[in-house]
């Protein structure tokens, strides 16, 4: 598809795809391969916007070489392997679509580089469901925000300044009405501090104990008395207030971010707190805001989920779809040996390399990417939204945002190689 | 290249031809005159005996979206049992209740439907809506844009802005979403369950903006008649599943005020309150005032036992039934002042009174409206039952005795509370033509679909006359798409990608002054983002065509 170049020696506003929020309102300059971040950028976008690595040479055994020969050489490795993963599928609606295709047709597993957080979410859906809402809605309508283990800002860097820290709603709701909570410890909280000067009020729990805290807010919202003291290591009372705070609010949003649920077996919390959710709802109103869709995440999944009814972690390899979140996960498929090729695709960021194992592997990866080892084939790919125009999910999953081509760069998108890949392979 | 189809007994009521032997021509993708006798035939097909309709066409089914994302991701254990496994032509997929967009598609093909429409997209989800079909192949594609729970017209509404501004408003929407029509879903109710209004009757205000859903469909159904968009709008009324909105339903009717209305699952707002349970059948008094009113159309919605997954923008009915979800999850989802979604996976029992009884409503529904070109057929998929139950629904309908054996089966006292097995009317094929083919063609604005004249595009059905209808209309012998024969008895033979159906009405787009300053102040995204442009719906849909629709102005 021929694209133009949008005419950027003015600064104009483009989605940066860089972390699931894809602030649409971010300026940028162009001059030949270089980006400058002009207004309303943040470190996540700086960073990732504004680097421009010179090492555009696909390389096969660490020499380099042509397009075309790494492609033929990428599809031999995958044509013969017995079991292929396809890993990190950091890309795009498009580069997804291709991927579909060629999974298919080698019978390959495919599996996110942030599935183990994505789980953590999945599972908590799949077996309770939840209540959940957007980024506009939160904007116009939250009346408090807890932040559950998270800071946000870290991962979610303009969180603050653009859904919360706003005057402009659409119900008379001003910032001065609002209320920030944070439930954690050693958490940045400096942007929860209101512009009037209120600091956020905070229960600083461990963050592995959340569950039993939203269990016993539960209990206190039905009115049950507990016997405990303390629950999380915090005096009850806090737990009341909290409770209080909720029941009161018109409009509770619970956000979290399932990468900061970093301990085992987090999906329990997750549906702790879904269920917290859902009990809010019988008497006022209240929403979950999961945050995600970073590294095109919920992308990936969007697309896989789409086209054949399951999320990623399924596999082709016996002529059906077949989804198993235990069984195709990509850390146990490469330490017990059960792939014998790895395609590794990772297209908005260099420092997320493949994992290291000595399964043959095939990287698709942005330029400056550092691998422990130096995979049988590299080929860098352009980056959807600064080299190639393409869509990505936002972290709610509802809104879907256009990018643009932001520089002429010569790296070919992920969805190129992959279907190049691919119809190599395809009999003819 | 010219096909010739020979002999066949022909039901294509858009030209009254109610089963006369033809030779029907298709050159270049579109039915044609019968050639000159000397002219080369390049494809023969002797159909002697058997039957031939245009394709059908869903206008009503929910196959690609968020909502269907969730209901998808919601239901590993259920799409695990219906697999649908790699064949030489065809991907990997998986059916059942909220099938892969693959599996959709080959398996719509399959039963000879040639083109499905997406009843609910979300103007702010529309984008990943038509990524969704465009991931569809074999069929024809379009959509309804929701409008009636979104911030933006509900604003208008408050402040009084005219008609006028309306107009430009919807159809700028059309545009935006690249959507065929506009539906409004529990109208003004999505918006106030954000408020904490747990129902919202035709008449109540909604807390916040004091607007009632009469006064929304009032503006909603004059926009979509002035602006000359062919599909009346489509209405997904107030009260869905609550006993007694039998009343509900008929005033929503009297609410368009004589001007084209389509309600839509009618079957679920057919509900009355009498009886030792205090449900019961409305379907009488919801057929004759359809029979009655000449502006109004209606699609069923019917439901069938078993395992299925409610899929709906009617987060308040949906959050109002979570408690009933089987098995027992569901995702209610408040979404970004344009709407919202909520999806319950549902198991239909037949030993179950109110399921039970649900079926015959929506059967006597059927059988008493006695026009077939305002009555659709259509199972809400996934809402009601998956829409691979088509064929053994054509069967109830045209199979008098096999319909009484099925009543025979269900709850006794639902069966007993049914006018059903008094009901003694048989479906024609003409019928079924029409209620699947020419009426949803007509009703849509298709012009050159659902017919089989010269000029039409040549999507059409080839079965053989079965006795069984279930098994006739689940495996068409051939079924031609734009021309070219894609499925062969039951299979899949060529993979197509369809084409999408748009409308793009004229309008003053002056409406976005009052946009653009909206989305800087209260959205969450540019306005310029919210728009899909025509490049970009080429781009994502495998090269299909985008194909508008004439609007006429009254």
């Amino acid at each position: 598809m021929p694209e133009s170049m949008p005419d950027l020696s003015p600064a104009i506003p483009v989605t940066c795809p860089f972390c699931g929020l894809l602030c649409d309102d971010v300026t940028v300059r162009a001059s030949g391969a270089e980006i400058k971040v002009v207004d309303r950028g943040c470190a996540v976008s700086r960073r990732a916007l504004e680097q421009n690595a010179p090492d555009l040479s696909p390389r096969i055994g660490g020499r380099a070489a042509e397009l075309d020969e790494a492609v033929a050489a990428a599809a031999a490795l995958l044509a013969n392997a017995r079991q292929p993963l396809i890993g990190g599928l950091a890309t795009d609606v498009t580069g997804m679509r291709a991927v579909m295709s060629l999974a298919d047709r080698i019978g390959a597993v495919l599996d996110h580089m942030n599935a183990p957080a994505k789980f953590r979410n999945l599972l908590a859906v799949q077996e309770g469901g939840w209540i959940t809402t957007t980024l506009a809605e939160v904007k116009n309508r939250a009346d408090l925000v807890v932040l559950a283990g998270t800071d946000v800002v870290t991962r979610f860097p303009r969180f603050f300044e653009r859904f919360v820290w706003t005057d402009e709603t659409l119900f008379g709701l001003s910032s001065a009405q609002r209320e920030v909570v944070y439930l954690g410890r050693d958490l940045d909280m400096a942007a929860g501090i209101a512009p009037d000067g209120r600091r956020p009020f905070q229960i600083p729990c461990d963050v592995v104990a959340l569950g039993a805290a939203f269990g016993a807010l539960r209990a206190l919202m039905a009115g049950r008395e507990l016997q405990a003291e303390t629950v999380a290591g915090v005096p009850m009372a806090q737990w009341r207030t909290l409770a209080d705070k909720l029941k009161s609010a018109r409009y509770a949003v619970v956000v979290w971010a399932a990468a900061d649920f970093d301990f085992p077996h987090a999906e329990l919390t997750v549906r702790a707190l879904c269920e917290l959710i859902k009990d809010l709802n019988r008497s006022t109103r209240a929403a979950g805001l999961p945050l995600g869709g970073s590294d095109g995440d919920f992308t990936a999944d969007g697309v896989e989920l789409w086209q054949t009814g399951f999320p990623f972690r399924t596999g082709f390899g016996s002529g059906v779809a077949e989804y198993d979140p235990q069984r195709f996960a990509t850390a146990r498929l490469l330490a017990q040996g059960e792939a014998d090729a790895l395609l590794w695709i990772a297209s908005f960021d260099e420092r997320r390399a493949p994992p290291g194992s000595a399964v043959p592997t095939v990287v698709l990866g942005r330029p400056g990417m550092v691998c422990e080892r130096e995979p049988e084939v590299f080929i860098p790919v352009g980056t959807p939204g600064v080299d190639h125009a393409g869509h990505l999910f936002r972290t709610d999953k509802v809104v879907m945002l256009p990018l643009r081509r932001l520089r002429e760069s010569g790296l070919p998108s992920v969805a190129r190689v992959v279907a190049a890949i691919d119809e190599a392979i395809a009999p003819c | 290249m010219l096909t010739r189809l020979r002999g066949g007994r022909v039901y294509d009521p858009a030209h009254g031809v109610d089963g006369e032997v033809r030779d029907l021509y298709v050159r270049d993708g579109r039915m044609v005159e019968a050639p000159p006798p000397d002219e080369r035939i390049d494809h023969d097909y002797d159909l002697a005996g058997r039957v031939v309709m245009a394709g059908g066409i869903d206008l009503h089914t929910h196959i690609g979206g968020g909502k269907v994302n969730i209901a998808r991701v919601m239901l590993p254990e259920d799409h695990r049992a219906d697999p649908l496994p790699r064949g030489s032509l065809t991907r990997s997929s998986c059916g059942h209740a909220a099938p892969g967009t693959l599996a959709t598609g080959y398996r719509y093909a399959e039963m000879g439907y040639t083109a499905c429409f997406e009843p609910a997209v979300l103007p702010i989800n529309a984008r990943q809506a038509h990524m969704e079909m465009g991931d569809t192949p074999m069929v024809d594609k379009g959509g309804y844009a929701m409008l009636g729970s979104d911030d933006f017209l509900l604003r208008l509404l408050a402040a009084r802005e005219d008609q006028q501004a309306i107009n430009d408003y919807v159809a700028w929407t059309l545009h935006a979403s690249q959507c065929i029509g506009i539906k409004v879903v529990n109208p003004g109710g999505i918006s106030a369950f954000k408020f904490n209004q747990r129902s919202l009757d035709l008449d109540e205000e909604h807390a916040w903006y004091r607007v009632t859903p009469r006064r929304i469909l009032e503006v909603l159904t004059r926009a979509v008649h002035e602006l000359g968009v062919p599909h009346p709008l489509h209405v997904h009324a107030s009260n869905l599943g609550v006993p007694g909105n039998v009343d509900t339903t008929l005033a929503t009717m009297e609410a368009a005020q004589g001007l084209p209305i389509h309600l839509t699952h009618i079957q679920f707002h057919s509900y009355g309150t009498e009886g030792d349970r205090r449900f019961s059948s409305g379907a009488a008094r919801i057929a004759e005032a359809i029979n009655a009113h000449g502006n109004v159309t209606a699609d069923v919605g019917q439901i069938m036992f078993g395992q299925t997954v409610t899929a709906s923008g009617d987060t308040m009915a949906q959050h109002r039934n979570s408690h009933l979800a089987s098995p027992k999850k569901f995702v209610v989802m408040d979404i970004e002042c344009d709407a919202g979604c909520g999806v319950v996976p549902f198991r239909y029992r037949d030993k179950n009174f109110v399921n039970a009884l649900q079926w015959a409503i929506g059967l006597e529904i059927f059988l008493l409206v006695s026009d077939p070109w305002r009555i659709f057929l259509t199972t809400d998929h996934p809402n009601g039952a998956p829409f691979t139950s088509y064929p053994h629904l054509i069967r109830l309908l045209m199979d008098r005795s096999y319909r009484k054996e099925a009543l025979a089966k269900i709850q006794p006292d639902a069966a007993a509370l049914s006018t059903l097995g008094s009901l003694e009317r048989e479906y024609s094929l003409y019928e079924i033509a029409i209620m699947t083919r020419a009426a949803p063609a007509r009703i849509l604005g298709l012009t050159d679909r659902g017919r089989l004249g010269p000029g039409a595009a040549a999507d059409i059905v080839v079965y053989r006359d079965e006795a069984d209808r279930e098994r006739m209309f689940a495996r068409p012998e051939y079924v031609f798409k734009d021309g070219e024969l894609v499925v062969r008895d039951g299979a899949v033979v060529k993979v197509v990608w369809g084409n999408t159906h748009v409308v793009k009405p004229e309008f003053d787009r002056g409406i976005e002054r009052k946009l653009a300053p909206y989305f800087e102040r209260y959205q969450t995204l540019r306005m310029d983002n919210f728009k899909i442009s025509d490049d970009e719906m080429c781009e994502c849909g495998h090269g299909s065509r985008l194909l508008p629709h004439p609007c006429r102005k009254p």
